[in-house]
Order: C-alpha cells, then sequence, then structure tokens
C-alpha cells in the first residue's frame, strides 16, 4: 500500500488492473497502427494516387461530419445534453431538399439557371432543419432542463425514432435518388490531387460556414450571450440574457448547419432514405468528441480527422493486418476510434470545454 | 499518537488556490474542529482525505501511512468515513438501506453466495441488517421502527443529517468526519446533536473531524479548533485561544466589513 | 397529488384559516392549444397512413380502429383544454360546470377545423409524390366517404362531440372517470386482441362466446362491449382499493407465513404458466416464445439500467454473442463437405446445446468485460453511445468477410442443432415455451435475489450518487462491470435460445433496433420494476406479432412512448412496489410533517425564546 502513495502524486494511482488493461489496449493499437501502415506501404498496393484520392474522400466526408457536428457540440456546450435526435434534424433537411429538387428537376430551371434551385434547395434544407430542431427542444427537451442527465438523453432516443419513423410514414420508406446537377460534374486538380467538383463545393461551403459561425459565436453580441449561456444559466439570467430564447437559438444554429449538411450530403451523395441521419449522426457525434466536444474548431477538427480515419485507415492499416474486405469495416473503425479517443483522451483533441464538467 | 497527519497539503483549482500547504494532525479520541470563513477551503480539504480529488502536493497519513491515491473507498475501508455538507443521501432507497450500503467494505458477499443464498450469506445480510439498525438507533427513536422502510427523500432535513451521519458511523469508521452537521438544524436540534458529537467519541471510541459554523457547537464539543483563511492554517488551540486571536477576528470581522 | 401538497408556501401561517384566494382557472389559450394539437394528431396519423391501415381492424360491430384513433385525439385533448389547472392548497378550486364542457367542445371544434384544412389542401393538390400515404381513400375514410366537404363537416361535429364529451370527463368524479377509462381501454383491448381472446375461451369452454363477437369481423358485439365495458368498471372501482389492501396484509403477515403465503401464489403462478400454452395453442405460443426470448433480455437489460442506472445502448450485442456461440458450437455439419466449399464455414465442434451453455456463459461474460471496462469510467450519456458504437461493431464483425470462415458471413449460421431435454427433442411450440420461460424464471428469481443482496444495495447506490457510493465503501468498478457482466449472461441466454428456435442466425437480427426495443420494454415497464418489465415485454412485442398491420408503426408508437414516458411518467406505468408505496406516503409524511410543524410552533411559543436565536 504504502509505495503506492507518493508525497505529490498528481494522479491517483488507481484500479491497477484496470489501468493494466487500458495500457494494452494502447499499445495493441500503436503496434497494429505501426505494423499494418507499415506492411501497407511497403506492399505498394495502392498507388500515390489512388492514396490521394482516399484523403479527398475523407477530407470531403469529414466536412459535412463537421457541420453536423456543430449542433452537437453546441447543444452540449451550453446543456451539457448529447441530442441523440440531432441526425434525424439532419436528414429531414436533407429530405425537404430532396423534394424541392425533385420539383424543380422537372422544370427549365434545373438546365438553364440551376443556381435557382440549388439555392432554393439550400433554403428549405436548412429551414426544415432549423424547424424541426427548435420544436424538438420547445416539445420534448425544455420541459426536462434540469432533471437527472439521463432523462432528457432517453428522451431524445424516443425523438430520433419518433423522426425516422414518421418521415418514413410520411414520405414512404423507398431510397431517394436526387437528379444530378450537370455544373457540378467532373473534376479538378490542385497540387495532384484529383478533386470532383461536388468535393470541392462541399468542403469549400463547410469552410466557408464554420468561419462564419465562429466569426458569430465570439465577436456578436448574441455569440456572447450564447458564451455566457455556456458558461453560468443562472448568473447569464442575472444578467438579463433570455436563457430560453438563447438556448432555443442554439438549436436553431444546430439545426440550420444540419440542413446545410443536408444539402451538401445530397451533392455529394445524391441520395437520401429516413434512415440517412441515423450513422451520419453518431459518427458526428463522435467527430464531435474527438475534437473536444463543446468547442467550436474542435468540431471541424473532429469532423476532418474522423472522415480521413474512416476512409483511409482500413486501407492503410487493416489491410496491411491482412484483414480481408477492409473497406467493409469502415464504420468499425469509426466506433473503434470513439471508443479509443474516449479513453485516451476524453477532452478531445482540443480539450474539452469545461473538462471538470465529466464527473 | 496521531491518527491523521497532513503534511504541505496543496490543492489548485484552476489558480486558485483552496489549500496552501497545510499541515495538521488529528490524536486518537480526539474532537477537532475545523472552522473558517467561506471558501476557505475546509470541504475542499475532506474532499481530500477521502480521495474525492487528488492533492498537487503534500501528503495525508492515516495511522502512519500515505493514503493519497487511493480510492475513496479504500480510504473509507481503512476507517475514514464522512458526511456531506450539502446531505447527499441515496434519495430513492430507504432509510435502512442507505445505511445497509455502508457496510459494503465491512462485507464480503459476491454475486454467486447471493444467487444462492448460501447460509454465509443469510448471516452475513442478517448481520448487516442489524448493525445498520443499530447505528440508526444512536439517534433515539428518530429513525427506527416504520423509519426504516421509508425512501430518504420522505425524511426531513434534520433526520436527512442524521441519516447521513448513522451511515458514516455503519462503517466502522476510526475517523469521522462531519461537514457542517448541524447546518439547517433548529436551535434544539443542534443542541442535541452537539451532545452526541461527544457521545460518539465517548461511547463508540470514535476520533472527530468536523466542520461547523455555529461556534456554540464548536465551543460546546470541541478539544481542539483549527481555523483556516484561504487554505492556510491561521490559527490552531481551543476555542478560548482562537476566539481572541488577532488573526482569526480579522478573518471573519475584516470579510464582513468589506463584503 | 402530492404536487398540490408539496406547493403550501411555508410562510402561510399553519393554524390560520386559509384565505380564499380563487385558483386559475382554465384559459382560452389552454383550449386552443389543445384544439389544434388534437386537429394535427389527427392530420399526422392519417397522413402516415394509419387511418387506413386501421380500417379493416374492427373492434365493436362495425367501429374499427381506425374511427377510435381519430377520436381518441379530440376526447383526450377535449379532457385536457377542459380541465382546471392544478389548485394549490389554500386556494378556492374552481367550480366546475357548463365551461368545462364547451371548453373541451371548443378544442373539439377547433380539432376538427384544422382536420378540415388538411382534408381541404390535401383533397385539392395532388401531393401524393410527396406524401405517399395519403391516398383519396385516406381522405375519403376520414370523411365518411361523403364528399370533401360535406364530409369535413360531419368529421369537425364528431370532433367537436368528442371534444365537449372529452371537457364532460371533467365533471366526473375521480374514481368512477379512472374506471370508466380503465373499462373502455379494456373494451378495446378485448376488440383489438380478439384471435387471442376467442381462442383462450373457447379453448376454456366460455359458453357465451358466439354473443360476445362476431363471427366473420371478428369485433365485439354491441352486447359484448357493453359486457365487458361493465365488469371492467365494476371490477375496477371494487379492486383498485383491495389490492393495495390485499399488500398491505400480506405484508403485515408474520415472517413464516408470508413465506407459506408466497410460495402459494408462485405454485399458483407457474401452475398457470404450465397450462397456458394449451389454452393458447399453436400460434399464440409462438407469439408467446418470441414476447420471452424478448422478456429474458429486458430482463437483463433491467438490471443494467433499472438498478445499476448504466444506460446499455448495445444490449444486442450480447444477444449476439449468445446466439453466436451456440450456433457455432452446436451447428450440424455435413459430413465431408465442411472446409472444402468455397465461403463455407470452417469449424464446428457440433456439441449439444448443453454442453454448448457453458462456453455461451464464458463468451457472455467475457463480452462482458470487454464491453464494460473502457465504459467503467464514462459518464451516463456518454456510456450509452459508445455502448451503441460496440453494439454495432459487434454485428459488422459477424458480417464481415474477415469472420467469414466461422460466422459465415451475411449467410449466417444455419442448421443450428436441437435442443433435448431429458431425451425429448424440443420442436413444438409448446415445450419452447416451458423452455423459455424456465430460463425467465430463473432471470425473475436472479433479479430479486439480487437486488436484495449487496451487490444490488451498490448497483441501486451507483445509479443514485455515484461519487458518494465511492466515498461510503462500494467498489464502483467491481459493481458496474458485475452488472455488465450478469446482463450480458441474462441476454446471452436469450440469444441462444434464440438462435436454436430460429434454426439459423444472420447477422441482420442484430441490429440497433433490438437495443432499442428491449429499452422501451425496461422503460415503460418502470425501471426496475420486474411485474412491469414482465407485463411491458409481452405487451409490447406480442403486440406488433399479433397485429401485423401495428408492426409497421412500431417504432414510431415506442419512440412516441419513450418521450411520453420520460415527460409524463418518468417512474414506468408500472412503478416498482417501493416507488407506489412511496408516492402513498409522501403524502402521509408531508401531512405529518404538517401537523409536527404546526405543533412545533405552538410549543415555541408558549416556551421561553432561546438565548441567541
Amino acid at each position: 500500500m504504502a509505495q503506492l502513495a507518493r508525497v505529490g502524486a498528481r494522479r491517483a494511482v488507481q484500479l491497477p488492473l484496470l489501468d493494466g488493461f487500458v495500457w494494452l489496449v494502447r499499445v495493441a493499437a500503436l503496434l497494429a497502427v505501426v505494423w499494418g501502415s507499415y506492411r501497407s506501404l511497403t506492399s505498394g498496393r495502392l498507388t500515390p494516387g489512388q492514396w490521394r484520392d482516399l484523403v479527398v474522400i475523407g477530407l470531403s466526408q469529414g466536412a459535412v461530419y463537421a457541420l453536423i457536428a456543430l449542433g452537437y457540440t453546441m447543444v452540449y456546450g451550453v446543456l451539457r445534453f448529447i441530442n441523440f435526435a440531432h441526425g434525424e434534424v439532419f436528414m429531414t433537411g436533407t429530405m425537404a431538399a430532396f423534394f424541392v429538387a425533385d420539383a424543380l428537376s422537372r422544370t427549365g430551371l434545373w438546365t438553364d439557371q440551376v443556381w435557382i434551385p440549388l439555392l432554393a434547395m439550400l433554403g428549405v434544407a436548412v429551414l426544415t432543419s432549423t424547424l424541426v430542431a427548435v420544436l424538438l427542444e420547445r416539445v420534448a427537451y425544455r420541459p426536462l432542463r434540469g432533471k437527472p442527465r439521463l432523462i432528457p438523453f432517453i428522451t431524445a432516443i424516443g425523438a430520433s425514432f419518433f423522426l425516422q419513423y414518421a418521415f418514413a410514414g410520411l414520405f414512404g420508406v423507398d431510397v431517394k435518388n436526387f437528379p444530378p446537377v450537370a455544373l457540378f460534374e467532373g473534376k479538378l486538380d490542385f497540387f495532384g490531387f484529383r478533386f470532383l467538383k461536388t468535393q470541392l463545393l462541399v468542403i469549400g461551403s463547410a469552410l466557408l460556414m464554420m468561419g462564419f459561425l465562429y466569426a458569430f459565436v465570439e465577436k456578436t453580441k448574441t455569440g456572447k450571450a450564447i458564451r455566457a449561456v455556456a458558461e453560468d444559466q443562472e448568473i447569464a439570467r442575472l444578467m438579463g440574457i433570455d436563457v430560453d430564447r438563447t438556448i432555443a437559438l442554439v438549436f436553431a444554429i444546430g439545426g440550420a448547419m444540419a440542413g446545410a449538411a443536408g444539402f451538401l450530403w445530397s451533392q455529394h451523395f445524391g441520395q437520401v432514405s429516413f434512415r440517412t441521419g441515423f450513422l451520419p449522426g453518431i459518427k458526428a457525434f463522435t467527430a464531435a468528441v474527438l475534437g473536444g466536444i463543446g468547442n467550436i474548431p474542435g468540431a471541424m477538427i473532429g469532423g476532418v480527422v474522423l472522415g480521413l480515419v474512416e476512409s483511409v485507415s482500413p486501407s492503410l492499416i487493416l489491410i496491411g493486418l491482412g484483414i480481408p474486405a477492409a473497406h467493409q469495416l469502415k464504420d468499425v473503425v469509426a466506433f473503434l476510434a470513439l471508443v479509443l479517443v474516449l479513453i485516451f483522451r476524453p477532452m478531445g483533441i482540443l480539450g474539452e470545454r469545461l473538462a471538470e464538467e465529466r464527473a | 499518537m496521531a491518527l491523521l497527519e497532513v503534511v504541505g497539503l496543496t490543492k489548485d483549482f484552476g489558480g486558485v488556490r483552496a489549500i496552501d500547504h497545510l499541515d495538521m494532525h488529528v490524536d486518537v479520541g480526539e474532537i477537532v474542529s475545523v472552522i473558517g470563513p467561506n471558501g476557505a477551503g475546509k470541504t475542499t480539504l475532506f474532499n481530500l482525505i477521502t480521495g474525492m480529488i487528488p492533492p498537487d502536493e503534500g501528503d495525508i497519513r492515516f495511522e502512519g501511512r500515505s493514503i493519497v491515491g487511493l480510492r475513496p473507498s479504500q480510504i473509507l475501508s481503512l476507517g475514514i468515513a464522512r458526511t456531506f455538507q450539502n446531505v447527499r443521501l441515496f434519495p430513492e432507497m430507504t432509510v435502512r438501506e442507505n445505511v445497509m450500503v455502508a457496510r459494503h467494505a465491512r462485507t464480503r458477499a459476491g454475486v454467486v453466495s447471493a444467487l444462492l443464498r448460501t447460509p454465509r450469506f443469510r448471516r452475513e445480510e442478517a448481520e448487516t441488517r442489524r448493525r445498520a439498525e443499530e447505528a440508526l438507533a444512536f439517534f433515539g427513536p428518530r429513525l427506527v421502527g416504520y423509519r426504516f422502510d421509508q425512501t430518504a427523500v420522505s425524511l426531513s432535513y434534520a433526520n436527512r443529517r442524521r441519516l447521513e451521519i448513522a451511515r458514516a458511523m455503519a462503517s466502522d469508521p476510526k475517523l469521522l468526519l462531519l461537514d457542517e452537521p448541524t447546518a439547517g438544524m433548529n436551535p434544539r436540534e443542534t443542541q442535541e446533536l452537539t451532545e452526541l458529537i461527544g457521545k460518539m467519541r465517548d461511547e463508540k471510541g470514535l476520533t472527530i473531524l468536523f466542520i461547523e459554523h455555529d461556534m456554540r457547537v464548536v465551543k460546546g464539543v470541541a478539544e481542539r479548533v483549527i481555523v483556516l483563511d484561504y487554505g492556510r492554517k491561521i490559527a490552531e488551540g481551543t476555542y478560548d485561544e482562537v476566539a481572541h486571536n488577532e488573526q482569526v477576528i480579522e478573518a471573519y470581522l475584516g470579510r464582513r466589513a468589506t463584503a | 397529488m402530492a404536487e398540490t401538497v408539496r406547493a403550501v408556501p411555508r410562510e402561510v401561517p399553519l393554524g390560520a384559516a386559509p384565505p380564499a384566494f380563487a385558483a386559475r382557472d382554465i384559459t382560452l389559450r389552454q383550449v386552443v392549444r389543445n384544439g389544434v394539437l388534437a386537429g394535427l394528431g389527427v392530420s399526422f396519423v392519417t397522413a402516415v397512413g394509419m387511418v387506413q391501415a386501421f380500417e379493416r381492424r374492427f373492434i365493436v360491430s362495425q367501429l374499427s380502429l381506425d374511427y377510435i384513433l381519430v377520436v381518441a385525439f379530440p376526447l383526450a385533448l377535449g379532457y385536457l383544454a377542459g380541465r382546471p389547472p392544478p389548485v394549490l392548497e389554500g386556494f378556492e378550486a374552481p367550480r366546475l360546470g357548463a365551461k368545462n364542457v364547451l371548453a373541451g367542445l371548443l378544442a373539439g371544434a377547433l380539432a376538427g377545423l384544422v382536420l378540415m384544412a388538411f382534408v381541404g389542401i390535401f383533397g385539392n393538390f395532388d401531393v401524393r409524390d410527396v406524401f405517399t400515404n395519403v391516398s383519396p381513400e385516406a381522405l375519403a375514410r376520414i370523411t365518411f366517404g361523403e364528399g370533401l366537404f360535406e364530409g369535413s363537416l360531419a368529421m369537425l361535429a364528431v370532433q367537436a362531440a368528442f371534444g365537449a364529451l372529452g371537457g364532460a370527463l371533467n365533471l366526473v368524479p375521480e374514481r368512477p372517470r379512472r374506471a370508466a377509462f380503465l373499462a373502455a381501454v379494456w373494451v378495446v383491448a378485448f376488440g383489438l386482441f380478439s384471435p387471442l381472446v376467442r381462442q383462450v375461451l373457447d379453448n376454456l369452454g366460455f359458453p357465451f362466446l358466439r354473443y360476445m363477437y362476431r363471427s366473420v369481423s371478428g369485433a365485439l358485439t354491441r352486447t359484448g362491449a357493453v359486457a365487458v365495458f361493465v365488469l371492467f368498471f365494476v371490477l375496477s372501482l371494487v379492486a383498485k382499493g383491495s389490492r393495495l389492501q390485499a399488500g398491505e396484509r400480506f405484508r403485515a403477515l408474520p415472517e413464516s407465513q408470508r413465506r407459506v403465503v408466497g410460495g402459494l401464489a408462485i405454485l399458483a403462478v407457474l401452475g398457470l404458466l404450465a397450462v397456458l400454452p394449451h389454452i393458447l395453442g399453436n400460434f399464440l405460443s409462438e407469439i408467446l416464445n418470441f414476447a420471452g426470448i424478448f422478456l429474458l433480455m429486458a430482463l437483463g437489460l433491467n438490471i443494467v439500467v433499472g438498478l445499476a442506472g448504466l444506460l446499455d445502448l448495445g444490449y444486442v450485442a450480447f444477444f449476439a454473442v449468445g446466439a453466436y456461440t451456440t450456433a457455432v458450437l452446436t451447428w450440424d455439419r455435413p459430413e465431408g463437405l465442411a472446409g472444402t466449399l468455397p465461403g463455407s464455414i470452417r469449424w464446428g465442434p457440433e456439441l449439444t446445446f448443453w454442453e454448448a451453455l457453458p462456453f455461451v456463459i464464458l463468451a457472455a461474460a467475457l463480452a462482458g468485460i470487454i464491453v464494460g471496462t473502457p465504459v467503467l469510467r464514462m459518464r451516463g450519456d456518454y456510456l450509452a453511445i459508445v455502448t451503441l458504437g460496440f453494439g454495432e461493431i459487434t454485428r459488422l464483425l459477424f458480417l464481415s468477410t474477415w469472420f467469414k470462415p466461422y460466422f459465415g458471413g451475411a449467410l449466417g449460421v444455419q442448421r443450428i442443432a436441437n435442443i433435448e431435454v431429458f431425451g425429448v427433442e424440443i420442436l413444438s411450440p409448446q415445450n419452447f415455451f416451458y423452455f423459455i420461460f424456465g430460463f425467465g424464471v430463473l432471470a425473475v428469481y436472479a433479479s430479486y435475489a439480487l437486488q436484495n443482496s449487496r451487490i444490488g444495495r451498490a448497483w441501486t447506490a451507483i445509479r443514485e450518487d455515484e461519487s458518494v457510493a465511492e466515498a461510503m465503501g462500494v467498489n464502483v468498478v467491481a459493481a458496474k462491470l458485475w452488472a455488465f457482466i450478469i446482463g450480458a449472461i441474462i441476454a446471452s441466454f436469450g440469444g441462444a435460445i434464440f438462435a436454436v428456435k430460429v434454426g439459423s442466425v444472420f447477422p441482420r437480427s442484430f441490429s440497433i433496433e433490438v437495443s432499442i426495443i428491449v429499452l422501451v420494454i425496461v422503460i415503460v415497464g418502470g425501471l426496475a420494476s420486474v411485474p412491469g418489465v414482465i407485463l411491458s415485454a409481452i405487451v409490447l412485442t406480442a403486440t406488433p406479432e399479433l397485429l401485423q398491420e401495428l408492426a409497421e408503426y412500431r417504432f414510431l408508437i415506442y419512440g412516441v412512448l419513450l418521450i411520453f414516458m420520460m415527460l409524463k411518467r418518468p417512474e414506468g406505468f408500472i412503478p416498482s412496489r417501493r416507488r407506489l408505496r412511496e408516492l402513498r406516503e409522501e403524502e402521509l409524511a408531508q401531512d405529518a410533517w404538517l401537523r409536527a410543524a404546526r405543533a412545533q410552533r405552538e410549543r415555541e411559543e408558549l416556551a421561553e425564546p432561546v438565548p441567541g436565536s
């Protein structure tokens, strides 16, 4: 016992067994990554061009995750609450964009003035997602504010399934294909990286929106109010900030970003169904945790990192380890990333705001 | 002989020094009170001793060996039990169950014996129950009888405080840490609890370290008083000694004047 | 309710006569809100296609489920529109009367108007490309086939009438109202589950069956409906008090007698279970077996979520581990072909079920440790998402090409051996019933035995306040790991039985939806309440099996149920005995507290003032 305790021990020397296990996992993960990468890179199975393609795919995928992750991260930053239904907020926007696209694709606008339908899609997607997010907050979450953490969380699970199957009931269970946009067909080259135009669109717009959002939260008065509410609701209230409105606003912004992500999704993947939101939702949450939840630039970095991990690591690590058909396991890799991050660096890459909150 | 020894203990909270190179000790069989203005670091001290937060520097020794780095449950099984400033019970559990939980560290029955209901399990369960009821009986008729099966939330505030103390006592501690045991009690209840604190030492042989704001309690039962301010020990001695200490008066009155 | 008592302001002098302030009465806002909600609700169920899906399910005579659903909204929300807000003590309750009925009527009419707008929009513009279920037939259905305008006017009248009825319910005293509500629910249940009820009554030789049910549509006859209503109305009036009394009396018995009575009750339940599959027949037993597998999982999850408070969203992983371990160890390998066919499974020791069982337990315990260890230090919501991740990882690994030589990939494992018990092969639904419920009884026993033990108290303490539990000496790490292990083992039994029963396992049987179903069962049943979990497992899983048209809306309903439960009844529909007792006791304790406080005040006024206070 005595040797366990050192004078000035910074970290509690706890659970030797558990710590041993965690160390084992740590070493195994590191070995797997190094050995797998080494084997893959030396085998020359993929050309440098193919590696670069994977990176581009990861970047654009990650940009979509990052936009959705913003909703998780902002709501979490303010309420310490994981909005499990946020993936469905994203899905509703995507679905709305589909119906706009479907209606307008039969008109001349689609071929002549494609910017107008695209803007309409974006607008409707943003509007729908915002509305759904705000309604969710008002109907399901607000009455539960201040309750034990798991109660609103279970409500959010219920809301997630309700939204999925309400949309299945209202709009059918089939997978809906977006009409192609001629403008976005083709590729561009930058520094030897080949980008599809849609990928450029996704990465560019995601960057732009996140820049705006960051500026909004850091520079404007409303942004200050949001940060004040995140810091301490009671004090913010005393300072004359309308806490309910500010929280609704946070949900609205998260919803708007998810709607925008929905639009970009439609151009990138071209498909939507009532299930579209679930997996990207969970992955976006992973991205938010990866970057440090509650942290806006963190969401961005987390999204990109997760996108890259998902697209590159099956080919880089898993194939190197001799695992067949590794691309099937990209979701496994994403979930493992979540588990590993939470074990090794639970505050995320950039650090969680208010890290002492996590008990 | 010192039961608890604190040497050079320091704890920072993001730049704020809650405990600042604190040295103190509690001898076997003593009743010691920790006082100090709000924010002096008293509860932090308790959290450090019970292992709920790790110290930045310094050492805490219990019966001569360091307990820094041990888990709270390990520290409890060594013999340090505590109560909380803002009573923290298990609200949905009954009064008896609340106390029975504290016997966890003193019992061994595992999942298998619980499933098989072995004779040893039954014996241990009956013993746990008896010990819990015994601890509750320490407070007279207040927590016994039909109260055993009431949930903790249904108790009055004073009874919740008593239940919390009973829970701590049931774990067979050597050292009992009480965090403002009389807060929220009326004068009569305070008086009664003051007597009980003495009784815990005399009858149960417990050593007691307690935080208190009510000076009548401190005066009534503490044999030695330690005064904290800004995480430092500014005075130590009998109640009368510290009550006339310049620094102590300044810490209390000076603060009050500016507040 | 307890809230009215708790809201007593402490400053009100307890001895004084209460000041007679008039309490708030119903507001227009309340009426409009509930009316619009009702209208939107009806429009929503029409738009998702429920109305059409339910139109052939006759409940009473010609009345089908869709119309019951359509009028349930104005009825319920008309009731809420006409309900006066809770009265604080010291305030005079507003007098009930015509205005409550009127409020209901208004709300119902408003609902009708919203519905009219819905019909107007969807009837005149063809939006079927978008709203796939808003067909002309559906619109005709909610307008009684009378044309869009006339029909929706008629519907408006119906909605208003039911709204008024709902409002009028406020005038009925609580007890008969509750009894009437329960009786009405029973009538609908008897109509809904007519195949089941008829089969059971028929097998029992019930004489009036043909007067009670119509032979073709299976709906209750009017006589039958009235009979059921009256029966349950009277029963619930009489039984409510006596059930509680029976419980009290049981607990008041001395220990030895209590054991005898308890033993007899258990024997009676077991006896009932023994004859049940024969009363139900093959088809219904099959459904019950299905429910039984979910029940096993729910009992396991109840320990993890209900007792220990660890929200595991990847619970299906343990079910999958149990199923796949059983499958791989017991599947019947065709002689000589093994490993030679491309894509076939390479390995199979062809154990019997009983030989495989210890390995199943071992694998499940291992899975519990693997999932449990990394999440031990995580907070509740993080834990939920990480376990969800583990659930998906498990499914994806079983599906992967990587493990195909062992688990068969998407093709799964087939030809799983049957179970033999004492030389009898378990094949018939009835035998499976006994088998599953044997495990079920074990799981129920384990739940109770663990709940009232050292580890059970540790779990509850962790659920209530983890850091205090740790400070009070509970080894939180070990207790949490045990919760995962026990939960995993119980779920793996479910999986093992599932594998044998179906005869094959496929990865797609182990999706996240299974975890959600089990979670809904546990939450609706009332966390930590074993009888509640049993009942909700049977109702929630057997209903969609019995009523195929409901199956499509299963997750929609589950989602609403989860939200509703958390908003209104977080303790579950059937709270554990303790919480029920507590709800009653809280009122008593509060009364006692009020009396004591008054006495204390009087004493203190008489006594000399305490020095220094």
